[in-house]
């Protein structure tokens, strides 16, 4: 059904956002670092504009790199700075990088362990151009490549304290890279650390293990729900690889019931990383995994996509207070 | 390795390609098998850039403002080895690991071992590479040139012209690709015509000599001819597979040779005749 007054969200960004904000967080975040990081370098293939890395190309415009619509050629010209000793930050779609250029981004970067830091813009659901331009499955895709650090910020306080991390820590990253007008959601106390899942809501009833902006909307479900007396906690996990299982298991032990939440596949990202990680300890118990079916997913602004296939704060609350646990 | 003021003679470098080709022989003697064709091949071209053009020290493989040789067709990794074990950065009992299980040598490069610059193999990965190492080095003010070998196979990569263009595109001065043009590739002679190699690579706005790549005298004019033309400079190198090696330059299917182990002595003795 077509809806007629319906917004489209532009190149790639999240397309209304209520409350704080903050514009180009990434790219903001790295001019600011390349003042006292003279070896830190951006490259992008044609899609400066749409990757917020503008910033720093207006810094440091010799340090700055466009090859043109050439994915491959990107990955690679990273991968040759990073060799000479310089720390590499690509940045354009991430659904460009991770189908296109994969085999770059395992050989000519990770088995090397280049300083590449990847930052995949427009991930998951959020690219309104459909399946051509949305990244569903890039953590899945990402996290089997070897000795590849995965991250899924959930704000903009995240993202630029993840670039910073990202910077100073040797080895080769992917990020995924939300554009534009970049909600704030985490308090300016949050502390990103590598391969670190945080606590952010303590309950007793469910506990949502979320990554990316997802967190975000289960916060506010986490409050619907204890409108309707359901205690729900939250566990952010924005590293997908290395993956706290130490952080997962202790969170786990205080809930009878699990609700999964990720903007990606249902396969092959959080939610199977958190079965998995269950079932190994011999943890199980009941999980609810909310993500994307496996599917080609349609042209449409944001919050329309993330209706009409369940990645919103309703649909979050739904699992958490709806009685689907015998199922 | 290269002082520039005293380049080696053109016979003193067909003399070390001859010593490289009876190291590449020995190593594939011992795993009874390899890539011999392809670093028979290119033996001459790099003696040339090995002795005569690369600035580097082989104690000090670290030295960043070290020239750099990319070897981007992983399976040519004998020819590295030899070049690397006739500098003394790997020893004898190295080489004679070639390929075997659990060796350092892998039959495809990685860049774990010692003077490799690159993980090499999925094709098509070198020149990209090469062309951010010479923008990268540019930035930092390094006077280091990177030379890419490549194949006529990897031609038919497109990966290739993304790179090709780039480096025209960023005028990179200190980059050179070698282009190794042996006719074959892994499915018999090539199966997609990639010419004329010279005319697409000007076409690229790169500077460009082609040449007999098993004449070192055509060689070492190709790079004093190039040497100081501004922006990338391409050497298009037609080599015969299993060159000074007779046997094998009649093979039929010199992709991958694999040889019975009393035959080695007989191809050994081959390569020493010819080169008398």
């Amino acid at each position: 059904m077509v809806e007629l007054k319906n917004r489209a969200g532009g190149m790639g960004e999240v397309a209304e956002v209520a409350g704080p904000y903050e514009v180009a967080p990434f790219g903001t975040a790295l001019a600011e670092l390349g003042k006292t990081m003279p070896h830190i370098v951006g490259v992008t293939a044609d899609m400066g504009r749409y990757s917020d890395i503008l910033p720093f190309r207006d810094a440091f415009p010799d340090r700055f790199f466009n090859v043109g619509m050439a994915e491959q050629d990107a990955i690679m010209v990273a991968a040759g700075l990073a060799k000479v000793g310089h720390v590499a930050f690509v940045a354009t779609y991430s659904v460009f990088l991770t189908r296109r250029a994969l085999d770059f981004m395992a050989i000519a970067c990770a088995h090397s362990k280049a300083d590449v830091k990847v930052m995949g813009g427009s991930p998951g659901l959020v690219n309104p151009y459909g399946g051509t331009h949305q990244a569903l499955e890039d953590l899945a895709v990402m996290r089997m490549i070897p000795d590849v650090t995965v991250i899924d910020p959930c704000d903009a306080t995240e993202l630029k304290q993840v670039v910073k991390a990202a910077a100073e820590t040797p080895g080769t990253f992917y990020i995924r890279n939300i554009r534009g007008k970049v909600p704030v959601t985490l308090d300016d106390s949050y502390r990103f650390e590598i391969g670190k899942s945080r606590v952010l809501r303590e309950g007793t009833d469910v506990g949502i293990v979320s990554t990316g902006f997802m967190t975000a909307r289960a916060l506010e479900a986490a409050d619907r729900a204890a409108e309707a007396g359901v205690s729900v906690g939250v566990l952010h996990v924005p590293t997908i690889k290395p993956f706290d299982t130490e952080g997962l298991l202790e969170f786990a032990s205080r809930y009878p019931r699990l609700v999964t939440a990720e903007n990606h596949l249902r396969a092959g990202g959080l939610g199977t990383l958190v079965v998995e990680t269950l079932f190994d300890a011999q943890e199980t118990r009941p999980v609810i995994r909310i993500g994307l079916r496996d599917r080609f997913h349609p042209c449409g602004s944001q919050d329309y996509l993330d209706r009409m296939f369940g990645l919103d704060t309703d649909s979050i609350t739904e699992a958490l207070v709806a009685d689907r646990w015998d199922h | 390795m290269t002082d520039t003021t005293t380049r080696p003679s053109v016979s003193e470098l067909t003399e070390i390609a001859h010593r490289l080709r009876r190291r590449m022989m020995r190593m594939a003697a011992d795993k009874g098998e390899g890539y011999i064709a392809q670093g028979l091949g290119i033996a001459d071209m790099l003696a040339a850039v090995y002795w005569s053009e690369l600035q580097f020290d082989a104690e000090r493989l670290d030295d960043p403002d070290r020239d750099r040789f990319l070897l981007s067709t992983g399976h040519y990794s004998i020819a590295l080895y030899a070049v690397l074990a006739e500098l003394g950065v790997l020893t004898d009992e190295e080489t004679a690991t070639y390929a075997l299980n659990g060796s350092d040598l892998p039959m495809s490069a990685f860049d774990e071992t010692p003077g490799v610059e690159i993980t090499s193999g999925s094709l098509g990965h070198g020149l990209g590479q090469g062309v951010g190492m010479a923008l990268g080095l540019r930035l930092k003010g390094s006077p280091a040139t990177v030379y890419v070998e490549l194949s006529d196979g990897e031609l038919q990569e497109g990966s290739t012209w993304e790179s090709a263009m780039a480096a025209s595109s960023f005028a990179l001065d200190g980059l050179w690709a070698l282009v190794d043009c042996n006719g074959i590739q892994a499915d018999g002679p090539m199966v997609m015509d990639i010419e004329s190699v010279a005319v697409k690579w000007s076409a690229f706005g790169w500077s460009v000599e082609e040449v007999n790549g098993n004449d070192m005298a055509e060689i070492v004019a190709a790079f004093a001819a190039l040497r100081d033309k501004p922006g990338p400079k391409a050497i298009i190198l037609r080599t015969t597979p299993g060159w000074g090696v007779p046997t094998i330059v009649a093979r039929d299917r010199a992709h991958f040779v694999r040889v019975h182990e009393d035959e080695w002595t007989k191809l050994l003795a081959e390569l020493e005749e010819n080169h008398g």
